[in-house]
């Protein structure tokens, strides 16, 4: 498969295994900017590992993927995590927050580990709280805010950066419905509007319905539900 | 769901006798409505006229049911167009799917695919009715969740027997 | 997850079948139960307890051990006692004539005797069978060894005797000692009550044994070497009994869940710790054992001792045995006071009380009015009462322990601004500033009770250090000779050895007014010498063999103003040598020329009557004592060793002393190198238990160390996050330590009335060596945190 045009993130052939286990065998990816992709598949199909060679986090064993017209696999550990901490966000199912630190900061933490000046980075994160309406948390640490609440916190954090990519793994995993929902519009308005892309991994179909398009990973291989028909 | 496809999809795997055929398909996906005679005639007609199907030969004795068929290349294609068709999404759909996902098994076709395309027209129609929910009041909101929540129960069953393919597999051609 | 047998399972049963007054029993019992059917998780975590608890088990019975083992040496050190002071006694069937040969080498102590039996029942050394045969010698183990190898080769050139036989353990008061008896011919002429005498017996002459009474200062210092090694084991005791503390937490709370309330949980608690505690005593017992067995290959600061020494004292071992596991218990319940555990979960009560600072402060002042009033006591009336020395001592040093987490807090809640790994750092610290003080507590008190022993051994050193007038520039090593060997061939001798560059070799005794039987009123020194060696003691204007001079303007002028008249006749000292009690008359000459008394070699400038050879009458010769002053090429390698093999053949039982600008009390030195090294061990061993909870931590908190990878957060940021963690609660432990530590010790030195002075040197070592753990364990948790950041946290499973 050839990059198609336009496309922001695109990967080819992607192989990777842990071990004996394979969790990628020749996927394949393409996302265009402003574009939600939701990666779907069963349990254990490879959907994560799929995120994490996309993001620059896992090395795939053989493959290519290509952002912005820049190969990941030639780049060095470093280079890829400036490229995570400048042009990508991230939003987990849980355990992302730094428990210690307060909302406010840990939304600033993205920036400031770009090198943003402390009072900076906290009105940036301020702003961003206020559009994810959870900026009255701001004081409070990620313990006492509720599972929702902390969510849209970890949703403020991704896209404080101006992403280009924001990468979510089963982001609502935690939440219940209305809660779970209510993250999704959020993500998707914010990132529509700063015409970033995003990778939605999740087994949940109300979730996707928030994708533009899917891609489902079986065995390690994707298929591209909207080139397919 | 289309008896007429599926009779098609039974044919594939050799030439059969009617009964042969209305026996296969009560076994196979009749459970509570075994199929007449007189719908298996009348479709196999209507599948001739359209050369889906050809006879394959008479047995003495004469009478409708004694006739073989045998399926025909336009036949196939059309068997092969049906399966990677989804189906619109609606309530109770289940059995088209269930007699579609066992028919590719019969036939060797990729089940996974056809589950696959399924979710897809699913999700179609669930970006749809959230896009609407999004733009609309609470009244909107409800109506289209309600959707949601049937089209997700039909998607958790799709996963349900994606995740099962291969134990089915083992069942229908037993 | 694993399928562990579970507990809750086991728990309803249990709650009916016991009856209410035996609740305590059956719910230790049930947390033992637990502690080992935990898993394999339990397993390690109790593992981890165990070993933490048998090093502090270990230590205390080694030092339960040590009264006992000084106790033994002190026994066998006295029963080969043998005697030179003791009055003359004829040859008898029953005496054995003895010479003390000690030497030293490379360092080292060697005991050396020289024996010739008299008769059949002489008696015998303990140790040995039979004496060996004039030119042979029976040595101990270490000594042997040392000969046999390469380091010892010029030491055998000193020992030339045949070995025939090795010394009993009997005989030795250490497995490294360095021993020898060889026979000897004809040493009866050499008694002189001092190196050579004539025995019946070993051991105290009177029967007694020596009661070893010690200065009290002394006393007052083992007293506090103790507390402030054992206060450390016991707060790493306690540390170690908590380990794995959340994962415990969780399974009470599941325990809670299926009916258990919240005094069962604490008593079950208890249990598992006892049950960590219990193994542990076991696990200390091994180590003892296997220290007890390795203690004989050792030797500290010049004293090594016999496995069989190191016995426990009974009372103490058990006294041990008892305090530990009960301590466990206690520390757990204490532990678990500020957590309330819900059949959901833990919650640590939200808003711990802000810790007040008066009942902190009310410890370490306690301590200080404890101690107060010895001050001032020194050491001519210091009886110190022990039980207010340890009292105040161990108040002020758990002082430490109460005032750190209130310090730690006061100063995390202030600190701010900074990098990213400063804020995780600071910010994780504001929250859980309790269990970073705690893990610091052990190395505060270690270094606080370092500290401030150190100091007091600095302070007491100036004491015990004799100031010596000698001029060390001028001369390195000083040779006395027996009384009688002809000391001037003796100096050309050294003068052939190698690295010696010059000699000076003067023979003296002393002069009296009367008779030495009835005592002289007056003396004064006589000096003998070539003309060269004499200019080294006063200056002359001229000088010929056979001159005498009589040399003024220094000390002790006035006897020599009144005795050294010409014709006048004086008596020779014939009390401290082989005179026989005889009178030695010599009539002062007439022509004595004038001289000008200088500082001798040996640092005296004494106003005295200085001969030339020529100029000594013939029976005056065995009278004088020969000393050769040796100045050396100090870039020579071993010439201390060349110079006492020439020493040891002129005369084998010459001392030799070699000069330096102090002279240390050795005692000191022992006392002093323990506690560093004590130090040092009790702060590895709170490294490890740092390590330890720092691993654990790090691995609960995997998946966030994997997602802050993810949103590319450098590791370098990360690895320095935890090295603040570390070193800010440390640094403020250290500081503490610090001031504690040198208030204790200037209150000791107060007490012993020694001037305050602050050994700035021990205090930067032991900082120091506080630093380099928080150092090591952060480097040391480094790989398993890079280990943990990598993107495989992340994956669900």
């Amino acid at each position: 498969m050839t990059a198609p045009t336009g496309s922001l993130l695109t990967a080819e052939k992607l192989r990777k295994a842990y071990g004996p286990t394979v969790a990628l065998d020749g996927a394949e990816f393409s996302i265009h900017p402003g574009e939600v992709v939701a990666v779907m598949g069963p349990s254990g199909s490879g959907k994560s590992t799929l995120l994490h060679c996309l993001a620059g986090i896992v090395p795939p064993d053989s493959g290519s993927i290509v952002y912005d017209g820049r190969e990941l696999a030639g780049m060095s550990d470093a280079e890829r995590s400036a490229l995570r901490r400048s042009e990508f966000g991230f939003v987990f199912q849980f355990g992302q927050l730094v428990p210690e630190l307060t909302c406010v900061e840990n939304v600033a933490l993205p920036l400031r580990l770009n090198g943003t000046s402390r009072k900076q980075a906290e009105k940036a994160a301020l702003g961003w709280m206020e559009r994810l309406e959870v900026d009255d948390l701001g004081g409070k640490r990620p313990g006492e805010v509720s599972g929702g609440q902390g969510q849209r916190v970890a949703v403020a954090r991704a896209l404080v950066t101006g992403p280009r990519v924001v990468f979510a793994d089963e982001p609502t995993g935690a939440l219940d419905s209305l809660n779970g929902e209510r993250v999704m519009e959020l993500l998707t308005d914010a990132a529509r509007s700063a015409n970033a892309a995003v990778v939605l991994v999740t087994h949940e179909a109300r979730v996707a319905a928030y994708s533009d398009r899917e891609i489902v990973v079986r065995d390690g291989r994707s298929r591209d539900m909207e080139r397919a028909i | 769901m289309s008896i007429g496809h599926t009779l098609l999809g039974l044919l594939e795997s050799g030439p059969r006798h009617g009964y042969d055929l209305k026996r296969a398909f009560d076994e196979k996906f009749g459970h509570d409505r075994p199929l007449h005679y007189g719908q298996v005639y009348s479709t196999m007609s209507r599948l001739l006229k359209h050369g889906l199907v050809e006879v394959d030969g008479i047995e003495a004795g004469g009478g409708p049911e004694r006739k073989r068929y045998a399926i025909t290349d336009a036949g196939i294609t059309d068997v092969e167009r049906w399966l990677a068709t989804p189906e619109k999404p609606e309530e109770y759909l289940q059995s088209t799917l269930y007699t579609k996902v066992v028919l590719a098994l019969l036939t060797h076709r990729d089940a996974a695919d056809i589950l696959d395309t399924q979710r897809s027209e699913h999700l179609r129609s669930m970006r749809i009715l959230t896009d609407r929910k999004r733009k609309g009041d609470l009244a909107d909101q409800l109506i289209c969740d309600h959707a949601l929540f049937h089209l997700e129960a039909d998607l958790r069953w799709l996963e349900l027997t994606a995740a099962r393919l291969d134990k089915l597999r083992e069942a229908v051609s037993r | 997850m694993n399928a562990r047998p579970s507990p809750t399972t086991a728990l309803p049963e249990a709650l009916r079948a016991a009856p209410l007054n035996s609740k305590w029993s059956r719910d230790l019992a049930m947390g033992i139960r637990f502690a080992f059917t935990g898993g394999r998780e339990g397993w390690i975590r109790m593992l981890l307890t165990a070993v933490g608890v048998g090093m502090g088990v270990a230590l205390l019975l080694l030092t339960t051990a040590i009264p006992s083992a000084l106790a033994v040496r002190h026994d066998r050190d006295e029963a080969r006692l043998d005697y030179t002071y003791g009055p003359k006694r004829a040859k008898a069937a029953n005496t054995l004539l003895i010479s003390d040969s000690d030497t030293m080498y490379h360092g080292d102590a060697v005991r050396g005797r020289l024996v010739e039996p008299e008769g059949p029942r002489a008696p015998l050394a303990p140790g040995l069978s039979a004496y060996p045969a004039p030119g042979d010698m029976v040595v101990s183990a270490a000594l042997k060894d040392l000969l046999g190898s390469a380091e010892g080769k010029v030491l055998r050139e000193r020992l030339p005797y045949r070995i025939t036989g090795t010394i009993g353990e009997s005989g030795l008061v250490g497995a490294r000692e360095l021993a020898y008896y060889a026979g000897a011919k004809n040493l009866a002429p050499h008694i002189d009550g001092y190196h050579t005498a004539r025995i019946s017996k070993f051991g105290h002459p009177d029967g007694t044994t020596s009661s070893n009474s010690m200065d009290p200062v002394l006393i007052l210092l083992i007293l506090v070497v103790f507390a402030v090694l054992l206060m450390p084991v016991v707060v790493f005791i306690a540390t170690a009994v908590r380990f794995g503390g959340e994962r415990r937490d969780r399974r009470l709370a599941a325990l809670r869940l299926v009916g258990a309330d919240s005094r069962m949980t604490r008593r079950i608690a208890a249990g598992e710790a006892l049950a960590g505690a219990l193994v542990g005593l076991a696990f200390g017992t091994v180590f003892f054992l296997i220290a007890r067995q390795l203690s004989g290959a050792i030797q500290v600061v010049g004293i090594s001792v016999f496995p069989s020494y190191l016995n426990p004292s009974p009372a103490l071992a058990a006294l041990v045995a008892v305090t530990v596991p009960a301590a466990a218990v206690l520390v757990t319940l204490f532990a678990l006071r500020g957590v309330v555990i819900e059949p959901l979960g833990v919650v640590r009560t939200a808003k711990p009380t802000r810790r007040r600072l008066w009942w902190r402060l009310l410890l370490p002042v306690g301590g200080l009015a404890a101690l107060a009033p010895m001050i001032g006591q020194g050491r001519e009336n210091g009886d110190f009462n022990p039980y207010l020395v340890i009292g105040g001592v161990l108040l002020l040093l758990v002082g430490v322990t109460t005032l750190l987490p209130w310090i730690v807090e006061a100063v995390v809640a202030r600190l701010g601004r900074g990098g990213i790994a400063w804020q995780l750092a600071v910010r994780r610290l504001q929250l859980s500033s309790g269990s970073a003080a705690r893990m610091v507590n052990g190395i505060a008190v270690a270094v606080a009770g370092a500290i401030a022993m150190q100091m007091l051994f600095a302070g007491i050193q100036g004491d015990y250090t004799k100031r010596t007038a000698q001029d060390t520039s001028r001369v390195q090593l000083q040779v006395n000779l027996s009384q009688g060997i002809d000391f001037l061939p003796a100096a050309a001798k050294f003068s052939a050895t190698k690295g010696v560059r010059k000699v000076t070799a003067l023979g003296s005794t002393e002069l009296g007014d009367t008779n030495w039987r009835s005592g002289p009123h007056e003396t004064v020194s006589l000096t003998v010498g070539t003309c060269q060696s004499l200019r080294e003691m006063a200056r002359l204007t001229s000088c010929r063999d056979g001159d005498a001079f009589v040399a003024s303007g220094g000390g002790r002028d006035g006897s020599v103003t009144n005795l050294v008249r010409p014709g006048r006749t004086l008596h020779m000292d014939t009390i401290n040598g082989t005179g026989r009690g005889g009178d030695a008359p010599w009539t002062v000459p007439a022509h004595l020329k004038p001289a000008t008394a200088i500082t001798g070699p040996n640092g005296l400038s004494d106003s005295s009557v200085l001969l030339t050879p020529a100029a000594v009458p013939e029976r005056m010769s065995p009278l004088l004592r020969g000393a050769v002053y040796l100045s050396m090429d100090e870039s020579t390698p071993d010439a201390d060793e060349y110079v006492r093999n020439t020493a040891a053949r002129i005369d084998p039982v010459a001392d030799t002393i070699v000069w330096s600008a102090t002279e240390r009390s050795k005692q000191f030195d022992s006392i002093r190198t323990g506690t560093f090294a004590g130090a040092i061990c009790v702060l590895a061993l709170i490294g490890a238990s740092l390590l330890v909870s720092q691993l654990e931590q790090l691995r609960e908190r995997r998946k966030l160390l994997s997602s802050l990878v993810a949103f590319g957060t450098r590791r370098r940021t990360l690895s320095l996050s935890v090295l603040w963690q570390t070193a800010v609660p440390i640094a403020l432990g250290l500081l503490l330590a610090s001031t504690v530590g040198l208030t204790l010790g200037a209150v000791l030195l107060k007490m012993v009335g020694v001037t305050l002075g602050v050994d700035w040197a021990s205090v930067l070592s032991l900082t120091g060596a506080g630093a380099a753990v928080v150092l090591t364990v952060t480097a040391l948790s480094l790989p398993p945190l890079v280990r943990m950041m990598r993107p495989e946290g992340l994956r669900t499973e």
